[in-house]
């Protein structure tokens, strides 16, 4: 496949693979944390980790749209499907997540009244737009979640909404903001004062870069002193990238690096920043799962676009739930544990039936450990014909 | 005297409503003059409750499956073509000659007769080409909204020879795995059609009968361990089953494993894996590692099977994990598909 399999190349990885080995100082250890689910995702699918030194070791990061979801947010969705008689339009991958009373929005679909509410699985804000056009007389609600990358079109499709006067349509808005997730990470006391999680650079989002741009992570390496090299999601990028933070740690010398540049500029897309600017304002709090609250970390609707906004149209509370109480999920995203390092890892909790959000998304690192490396912790995981 | 009128079949306008399943006299037209018309054989023809069927030398294999595709007609097929070779495929892998098939429609009230005849027409035509008779059928009605145009079901019957034991707890650490051809086809035409994906070329599906195929090998001297169709959950639910049967590793090779370039950038569009989508005209053939280049060799020498492939290999592994050398240079497990990706694909 053109302008795919470039970045898949496997006599290219082993040479990236040669320099990391020459370049890596062994009496040190580099822990580096890939903020992405794309980048957990294409370091468990490619195998990446078996091309890197054993001094250098991948930490998963929180950024999994789906994972950090907490579930007090989509027992709303599941709420207005079930009992305000909504369609509700989803993105695919939060359809499994695990909710409130054994529900989730895919069990919740099964039980809900056709006649008066229904959960639909779509692949863009339009497609939500187009059942509310299609259904003037039933409330279609959009379930608006992810980062950056995901708000944009949701800009759009409110601003639809409100050009044509689309009366039948509103967002429940569960945007969540990069930077600030970062900065709760090198706060957290797991970092900061227990050490708990070395942490010795990150690799900058791709997708989240092309919006925002990398100027925004510039913060990190100068108050923080922690590389940060923006990179693509093909597993050369991550492998590049991986080389390009060895050597900043090597020179001590901490800087943004964009491995990405096909796609990301310092500015970043200015039109979509302009949207979003335009439709939402920064929330004082937000519950991320394995967070917590985190102040000034996600988006709302601003008041002018009210008319749009679900959680007023329905008058919607939000009510926090806490997770299962061995699921490791928050530990997990925080980078403080590792998938196998969960009880309920494998036994109860399979991308099967998920009980905590990581083994949800193909992003989440707990199914990616599932689906592409658990071989690695069966000693004869490694066979030979 | 003069024989009673009755105005034939508008299958140009017409539409399918509850009589026709009513078991009166507008079901014995529609019997009569769409499906007899076309699937005629003088098996059908006994018209009785039960067909009798001639007695055979060996053993019988049976299968059975439905088919809910929609949409019904798709690039490379319909859901007629694929009712007969889904069945036929199953029983071809089991080392059988496929001989006869029953049909059973549950039609939704109001669905265009002719859709249905051209469905139908295409069942004739396949089973033709597969050498198989559609000897009993059933016809239901259900009322509008209750169904979705047509579902088709179809059990195959087909006569194994003595000797022949293709299952899947044979394959053996050291066996070859090998794949007649690209994967994912099926899969990707049907997506690409429910999601309005335009490639310059449409991806078209394989859907096809592999009986002359699975004739091919068995007739030659290969060491066979077993056969399949991968077809629902694509060639890693296939291989994992094998897996699990035979309390065998499998180590795929990715950059051995066929697959069309616009199917590739179709699921890398929709973010699907390849391994996990349906085929309905590809055969995973597993056999003794000497045999393996003959077995290409007879495959690629059958319009079927030009672009076959050896594609992995069995593995001694009691954990029973299907894993994959990536063209990257690293090792990943190969897992069942969780949930459903793709609803309603054949």
């Amino acid at each position: 496949m053109k302008f795919v399999d470039e970045f898949r190349d496997g006599q290219l990885a082993e040479g990236i693979a040669g320099a990391i080995r020459k370049t890596v100082e062994v009496n040190r250890r580099y822990h580096f944390m890939e903020f992405c689910g794309g980048h957990t995702h294409a370091i468990a699918r490619y195998g990446i980790p078996d091309l890197l030194p054993d001094n250098v070791r991948m930490i998963h990061g929180p950024g999994c749209p789906v994972c950090v979801l907490p579930i007090g947010r989509i027992d709303l969705a599941i709420r207005l499907a079930l009992e305000h008689g909504v369609i509700l339009c989803s993105y695919g991958d939060t359809l499994r997540v695990p909710a409130s009373n054994g529900l989730s929005l895919l069990r919740a679909k099964a039980l809900v009244d056709k006649a008066r509410g229904d959960i639909r699985m779509i692949y863009s804000p339009n497609d939500a737009l187009k059942i509310a056009r299609e259904n003037p007389s039933r409330q279609v609600v959009f379930f608006a979640i992810g980062f950056e990358t995901t708000t944009p079109p949701t800009a759009v499709a409110l601003l639809t909404a409100e050009r044509e006067g689309l009366q039948n349509f509103s967002v429940l808005c569960c945007h969540v903001l990069t930077p600030a997730a970062i900065t709760h990470i090198l706060d957290s006391p797991e970092v900061r004062d227990l050490g708990l999680v070395a942490l010795d650079g990150f690799i900058g989002p791709a997708h989240v870069s092309t919006v925002i741009g990398s100027q925004p992570y510039e913060f990190f390496a100068e108050e923080y002193r922690k590389p940060v090299v923006i990179a693509g999601f093909e597993p050369l990028d991550v492998m590049q990238a991986i080389l390009m933070l060895i050597r900043q740690v090597n020179t001590g010398n901490y800087r943004v690096e964009n491995e990405f540049t096909r796609a990301v500029t310092r500015e970043g897309n200015r039109k979509a920043q302009a949207l979003v600017a335009e439709c939402f304002e920064l929330r004082k709090q937000f519950e991320w799962r394995g967070l917590g609250e985190v102040p000034y970390s996600a988006l709302k609707i601003r008041e002018r676009l009210a008319a749009f906004d679900a959680e007023t149209r329905f008058n919607l509370t939000y009510q926090p739930v806490p997770d299962h109480k061995s699921c490791e999920c928050g530990a997990i995203l925080r980078g403080v544990k590792h998938p196998t390092d969960c009880k309920l890892f494998g036994m109860v909790c399979t991308p099967d039936s998920p009980m905590g959000s990581c083994m949800v998304s193909s992003e989440g690192c707990c199914a990616a450990h599932y689906t592409y490396g658990r071989h690695k912790d069966h000693p004869q995981g490694h066979a030979t014909s | 005297m003069k024989s009673d009128y009755s105005r034939p079949l508008d299958l140009k306008h017409g539409r399918v409503d509850l009589s026709h399943g009513g078991g009166g006299r507008a079901m014995q037209q529609l019997i009569r003059e769409l499906f007899a018309r076309h699937l005629g054989n003088e098996l059908l023809a006994q018209s009785n409750d039960g067909t009798v069927l001639p007695s055979q030398q060996g053993r019988l294999v049976m299968s059975t499956d439905s088919h809910v595709v929609a949409p019904l007609f798709f690039p490379g097929g319909d859901i007629g073509a694929l009712s007969v070779h889904g069945t036929v495929n199953d029983v071809a892998v089991m080392g059988a000659t496929p001989l006869w098939l029953s049909a059973g429609f549950i039609l939704e009230e109001g669905f265009p007769l002719a859709d249905l005849d051209r469905i139908v027409r295409s069942m004739a035509e396949a089973a033709r080409h597969a050498g198989v008779q559609i000897v009993t059928g059933d016809t239901k009605v259900v009322e509008q909204g209750k169904g979705d145009g047509v579902f088709i079901t179809t059990t195959g019957i087909g006569v194994l020879p003595d000797g022949i034991d293709l299952s899947g707890a044979n394959a053996r650490p050291g066996d070859a795995v090998l794949i007649s051809g690209s994967i994912g086809d099926h899969g990707m035409a049907i997506m690409s059609q429910r999601e309005n994906l335009a490639f310059d070329a449409p991806i078209v599906s394989d859907s096809a009968p592999l009986n002359s195929l699975t004739a091919a090998l068995l007739a030659s001297q290969i060491e066979l361990r077993l056969m399949r169709d991968p077809t629902r959950g694509g060639l890693a639910a296939t291989l994992n089953e094998i897996a699990t049967q035979a309390g065998v590793g499998i180590t795929l090779f990715e950059s051995a494993i066929p697959i069309k370039p616009a199917v590739e950038a179709a699921c890398e569009l929709l973010g699907l894996d390849p391994l996990n989508i349906a085929n309905e005209g590809k055969l995973i053939v597993v056999c003794a590692a000497d045999s393996a280049p003959s077995a290409l060799e007879v495959l690629r020498a059958h319009p079927l099977g030009r672009e076959a492939a050896i594609i992995g290999t069995i593995t001694a592994d009691p954990n029973r994990f299907v894993q994959m050398q990536t063209r990257f240079g690293g090792r990943r497990m190969v897992d069942w598909l969780s949930g459903e990706q793709l609803p309603r694909i054949c």
